[in-house]
């Protein structure tokens, strides 16, 4: 399996061996981290969710599409669910190929897709105590909506 | 369904995900419908729970698999609703 829902530490180096291939000459590699703020809100920690089942049929997906547009020998994904503090990664995309074009394209149009298509979300925890589920405009403590 | 266009009533199951779960204050419930397609039964359920996100900005599945929001439904389906996603 190339993708990967994961509640345990992403082992980077150990990911970025299972690309190698003797025809490889590039390596790109992504790392997405847990940073402090966002939006102008102090962050403290983030909580990943997903639907593990759909979202690695949908990721592997992704990954089939990309070695059909770019001319890549192998590409992972892995993501992390549960709580995450600052500085944790939180998701990784590796891609080797002949040539460096083709691996930069190909490990942005993973990550890009992935964070547009693939069932997770994530749930910022603030400084002040709040917290709340990004890009949703569904709010548990709202009154409620109705929307018609 | 019947000839004039009468509505027929099927009991269906909706499981929420993340804003939704905590929105709507469950996991899942069970309930009789005569939302004929995902969308009308997620209009319903925005009405129910107070669920904000435009449809078109969130996803369905259908018994573990991503549907279109027009997929006919039938009765004992298990309808997934996921709220706009985030990863990365």
């Amino acid at each position: 399996m190339s993708f990967k829902i994961s509640s345990n530490v992403i082992e980077l180096e150990a990911l970025k061996r299972t690309l190698v291939a003797d025809a490889s000459g590039a390596c790109v590699t992504f790392e997405g981290w847990v940073r402090d703020h966002n939006e102008g809100e102090a962050v403290h920690a983030l909580e990943y969710e997903s639907h593990a089942a759909i979202a690695v049929s949908e990721g592997e997906k992704i990954l089939a599409e990309a070695r059909e547009r770019f001319a890549i020998d192998a590409a992972r994904c892995e993501h992390r669910v549960g709580k995450l503090a600052i500085g944790d990664c939180a998701v990784w995309v590796g891609v080797s190929a002949a040539h460096r074009g083709a691996a930069f394209d190909a490990c942005r149009y993973i990550i890009d897709e992935t964070k547009q298509r693939v069932p997770i979300w994530k749930k910022e925890h603030y400084r002040d105590g709040q917290s709340g589920w990004v890009n949703c405009a569904t709010r548990a403590d709202a009154p409620a909506a109705a929307p018609r | 369904m019947s000839a004039d266009g009468a509505r027929a009533s099927i009991t269906v199951t909706a499981r929420y995900f993340a804003a939704f779960r905590e929105r709507a204050g469950r996991d899942a419930e069970s309930f009789t419908t005569e939302a004929r397609t995902a969308a009308e039964l997620y209009a319903e359920l925005a009405r129910r729970h107070g669920f904000a996100d435009a449809m078109t900005r969130c996803k369905v599945a259908v018994n573990d698999e991503l549907a279109a929001w027009d997929v006919r439904l039938a009765a004992g389906d298990e309808v997934l609703f996921f709220p706009p996603v985030a990863g990365g």
